[in-house]
């Protein structure tokens, strides 16, 4: 054991580190939220174009006034944005006063639209005349009386002023002038900025998890039942509630994190060539999370080689084909994909974007459909065929992303996986139910880009669509999936959603060599295989009763095997022969008549 | 029939399971410790926040009321066999046909002085678990001594150290566990145990627990006439059978209740297994009273059978055992014993790093396999049964010793070394018949 001075020193490096890391983070916080914005007339013209016009009639003083803090900013946008509709509407549109002129004016008698389009001309107001021309152009010469004249001309106005909106403010669009307006040092100085935020977060998380090495390997899951983080403490629980918070912001209010994205511009810029987005800071945020944690997870299962090996590959295919392959084909206009990433996992892969940018590419158009024919053929041969090999370990926690990001991440939330009957009986129904609706919505998608009929089925292909990427794609694998890794484990999405997970299970169970064998008797059902499974697959019910563990849902990842402290599990490939055997001769039922 | 069972421990509960597989027997088990069955070698795991108690449940709670097995929370204070019923501490009575008595055991004390002091205590039932919390909350606990150095002993010394308690672990043998362990294994536990902060101090025994001012443990007292300051002290110097509450009832007692190799004990229908049995006729080569949890298991699956209407004697395979040291894996397979024996020859191998090493055993005469013990390394059960109960000879075994091999994919062969070491001390020119996988023992486990 290590000295007492030694170990001090270590427990001080550790709290630095979780200092630094706080710190980082604290930071990264302020910069988005508590930084201040100012667009100068040029940004504005850039930002928003025609429409600056409407926004300098609605506020003249926005352009070139400094707003603090980013919900002032995004205020005024929005405020802008309900203004500048009023100020459209008073330039395009038809007040009742105008109304009420042209019915006094053209009241049983022939309507004039060309004397009201001349008034509208001398008032300085063309574009108003414009829309006039086009909405009431079916009353010139026409004679009504005056009540019929305010009636019809009353709903004619209606109509053209609902047409006229003021400044736009998509949610693409609030971030992108979160970015440009931004006056923080994520602006001026992004270099400096990543290392005050990522710099600080790497390197305090690094200095929390390194000096672990000083103690012997071997499994220390030491006061995780107790720990607040780990088991639904208040930390936990707080940090549930800000990676579901990221996770909406994310999706659907990006501006809040806007000066994030700012400080990996710098590296967008070296990988795709062009600036970063929420989705770029996204892969970056994910791919630190894999390496920092998967450097802890090394550590904690240092002791196991299989471990090492399967947390490198997990690493090695985050950075190499999810972070830096997809950003550099983006860089030769190649259609930038995670080519790991598998149909059904990868909804939109039939999507006709998608479909066109691989099959009818300009750029190195056999590079592109060399994509889509690998896509196709990890769907029809790699899944099945890697799966009866190696199960379907080979994807979901060696290869895939979901997988790596809950293997490394989330591996301090693997015991809050509910072990339950009534839990398995929810997975099996709600995960192939998943599959199902996928199906569905891509059969729907490719008939439609076949025979161009936008139902399949009775359903609109693009009602499908929708529901499948908000309920699923994001909301369910994102929101829930890695939002409540501190509240239901680190494999919601993985066991209850994913429906590539359900496609390779489905084969693991019925037409595979892996399974996990269990060591005849040596099993003393003390439940740290079934505690510490991510699946929430209760292992030691067989373990007990020496039968081998075949199921859909595992996923491989060999932590049953590596916290048993009686060596009885293992990851197995083999002959298909008494895959789901139970050895009741070493549980002493030999000689016995034998009941399952 | 009505069918009581007194213990919920691992035995207790196989053999209820086994009768209501095979019968509709009515069945009321019958314990004071917990509600619900859970396993007892995790109570360790359950202090070290590894788990929580409910995680140490095999099963779900509404598995008892869906298999019609009725659980009953009561201390037994009397057995009453002329009467056919139980007697509980708080007067309830439950009448029986049949009496399963599997009521586990009571950790060892010896008579030392200061053995009841507030802060002594023994390691096996869920309330030792909750005294231990009591003993070692806050900052009370700075150090523990250990008295016993066998398998509790070390699960003691690990959880203590887990909460950063200092642990002293006085051992009577020259060796730790060298009374199970055969010479070099126990050497390298030791030296593994030592390396891992632990305080041993072999061939020392304790005189007595003193008392502080506040009435509690304060200091241990060693044989050597050495004082050791101490707020806990952890008595593990083994346990026997737990049959205090069956004075007066007319069973036969010795250390155990006495039964047969079907555990029948001398009154009708009255049966004991697990812990507290202690066979009249011991099978050769193993002990009258078996307190491990693999042989409670076994007891319960042959009880069924007789509580069943077909009578079944005891008749073990091959032995087997393991446990953990720290973070050293122990698996044993057969009989290695702790001292030489006639016409035996061993094969001990041992990496140089003392983190793997393996002991075979063999007849010299006919060449015979008798046993392995295997440290750091995981052997697979089946096979192993197979080469002992095949009578395979120590050649053949080692030829096919990589397909016994249990551990994870990418861990390093230790086969080549050790069947190495044997080509050198035989000068035998002996080479791996297998590879390890599943497919060598499926070649291997095919009947001959």
């Amino acid at each position: 054991m290590s000295n007492p001075g030694n170990s001090q020193a270590l427990s001080l490096v550790r709290k630095t580190g979780m200092a630094l890391f706080l710190a980082g983070f604290g930071y990264a916080l302020f910069l988005t939220l508590g930084s201040s914005y100012r667009l100068d007339q040029e940004q504005a013209g850039k930002l928003f174009g025609s429409r600056l016009e409407l926004i300098e009639a609605a506020d003249p003083a926005f352009v070139g006034s400094t707003y603090r803090g980013k919900a002032a900013f995004l205020g005024a946008l929005s405020a802008l944005s309900e203004q500048s509709a009023d100020a459209a509407r008073a330039r395009f549109g038809l007040s009742a006063a105008d109304v009420e002129g042209m019915v006094s004016r053209n009241a049983d008698k022939p309507f004039d639209l060309q004397a009201e389009l001349a008034l509208m001309e001398q008032a300085g107001t063309p574009e108003k005349a414009e829309k006039t021309k086009t909405w009431l152009g079916w009353y010139d010469g026409k004679t009504l009386s005056a009540s019929e004249l305010q009636t019809q001309l009353s709903a004619k106005a209606e109509g053209l002023n609902a047409g006229i909106s003021g400044l736009e403010l998509s949610p693409y669009a609030a971030f992108q002038a979160s970015r440009e307006a931004s006056l923080s040092l994520a602006a001026t100085r992004p270099g400096l900025a990543f290392l005050l935020t990522f710099g600080l977060v790497i390197l305090g998380g690094l200095m929390h998890i390194l000096p672990k090495t000083s103690e012997p390997a071997g499994i220390k899951n030491n006061g995780v039942q107790q720990d607040g983080l780990n088991s639904r403490g208040l930390i936990g629980i707080t940090l549930g509630i800000f990676l579901i918070a990221f996770y909406i912001v994310l999706y659907w209010f990006p501006a809040w994190i806007a000066e994030w994205s700012l400080i990996t511009d710098p590296l967008s810029y070296a990988l795709t060539g062009g600036p970063s987005s929420q989705w770029f800071l996204y892969g970056w945020l994910y791919t630190v999370a894999v390496v920092v944690m998967g450097v802890r997870y090394a550590i904690k299962y240092r002791h196991s080689r299989y471990q090492l090996v399967r947390t490198a590959s997990v690493t090695f295919f985050q950075i190499g084909f999810a972070f830096l392959l997809s950003n550099i084909l983006q860089r030769f206009q190649l259609p930038a994909r995670d080519l790991k990433n598998i149909w059904p996992l990868d909804y939109t892969f039939f999507y006709e974007y998608n479909v066109d940018s691989m099959l009818r590419a300009e750029v190195l158009p056999t590079a592109a459909k060399a994509m889509f024919a690998l896509g196709i053929g990890l769907i029809v041969l790699g899944v099945p065929l890697l799966t009866y090999f190696y199960g379907k370990r080979w994807y979901c926690s060696w290869v895939c992303g979901c997988g790596g990001l809950a293997e490394t991440a989330g591996d301090p939330f693997r015991h809050l996986s509910d072990k339950s009957l009534n839990a398995w009986r929810f997975e099996r129904i709600s995960i192939h139910s998943v599959l199902v609706f996928a199906v569905l919505m891509t059969a729907a998608v490719v008939a439609t880009q076949v025979t161009g009929a936008e139902q399949f089925l009775g359903l609109k292909t693009a009602d499908l669509k929708a529901w499948y990427g908000f309920g699923v794609g994001s909301v369910f694998a994102g929101v829930v999936g890695t939002g409540f890794y501190p509240l239901m484990g680190n494999r919601v999405w993985c066991r209850f959603g994913c429906p590539l997970a359900a496609y390779l299970g489905l084969v693991q169970r019925f037409k595979s060599r892996f399974r996990i064998t269990t060591n005849g008797g040596q099993c003393i059902s003390c439940g740290n295989c079934s505690t510490y499974c991510e699946q929430g697959i209760d292992v030691r019910w067989y373990a007990q009763r020496g039968q081998n563990i075949v199921r859909s849902s595992c996923v491989g990842c060999g932590v049953c095997s590596a916290v048993c402290p009686r060596g009885v599990l293992n990851l197995e490939n083999g002959p298909e022969v008494d895959r789901t055997a139970v050895q009741a001769i070493l549980l002493g039922k030999d000689k016995i008549q034998v009941l399952s | 029939m009505h069918l009581v069972i007194l213990g919920n421990g691992i035995a207790g509960i196989t053999c209820a399971r086994h009768i209501r597989k095979r019968s509709d027997h009515r069945i009321t088990v019958i314990s004071g410790e917990t509600d619900h069955f859970f396993s007892r070698t995790a109570l360790m795991y359950i202090y070290m926040g590894h788990m929580k108690y409910k995680h140490t449940k095999p099963y779900e709670d509404q598995f008892w009321a869906k298999n019609r097995i009725d659980l009953v929370r009561a201390w037994i204070s009397r057995v009453d066999p002329a009467a056919g019923k139980v007697v509980a501490s708080d007067g309830r009575e439950f009448a029986y046909d049949k009496l399963v008595i599997a009521s586990g055991s009571v950790s060892n004390r010896f008579g030392w002085p200061g053995q009841d002091l507030p802060g002594v205590q023994g390691l096996y039932s869920y309330q030792d678990l909750e005294l231990l919390e009591d003993n070692t909350r806050g900052a009370g606990a700075a150090r523990a001594v250990i008295v016993g150095g066998g398998l509790i002993g070390i699960e003691l010394a690990e959880m203590l150290l887990s909460r950063q308690i200092a642990v002293t672990v006085l051992v009577r043998e020259s060796s730790y566990w060298n009374n199970v362990l055969a010479e070099r294994e126990s050497a390298l536990v030791t030296r593994y145990i030592q390396s891992h902060g632990l305080d041993l101090r072999l061939e020392t025994g304790l005189k007595e627990i003193q008392a502080g001012a506040n009435g509690r443990a304060a200091a241990v007292v060693t044989d050597k006439g050495e004082t050791i300051a101490c707020q806990v002290v952890g008595l593990t110097a083994g346990v026997s059978p737990n049959i205090g509450f069956l004075e007066g009832s007319g069973l036969e007692t010795k250390r155990g209740v006495l039964v047969s190799r079907a555990f029948e004990t001398n009154l009708p229908n009255v049966y004991a297994i697990g812990d507290c049995a202690e066979f009249r006729e011991p099978l050769p080569g193993r002990r009258p009273v078996e307190q491990v949890w693999y042989t409670g298991r076994e007891h319960g699956v042959v009880l069924a059978q007789t509580l069943c209407g077909q009578r079944t004697e005891y008749a073990p395979g091959p032995w087997f055992n393991s446990a953990k040291f720290l973070d050293l894996e122990w698996h044993t397979y057969g009989d290695v014993p702790p001292t030489p024996q006639p016409d035996q020859a061993s094969l001990y191998w041992e990496n140089a790093s003392g983190q793997q090493a393996v002991h075979l055993v063999y007849r010299v005469s006919d060449g015979r396999f008798l046993g392995i013990n295997s440290l750091g390394i995981r052997y697979r059960h089946l096979v192993f049964d197979r080469f002992l109960r095949d009578g395979r000879n120590i050649d053949f075994v080692l030829e096919n010793l990589a397909a016994a091999n249990f551990d994870p994919e990418f861990f390093r062969a230790w086969e080549p070394d050790i069947l190495a070491t044997y080509n050198r001390q035989t000068g035998k020119n002996l080479r791996l018949k297998q590879r390890k996988g599943l497919r060598a023992v499926l070649n291997l486990i095919k009947p001959a």
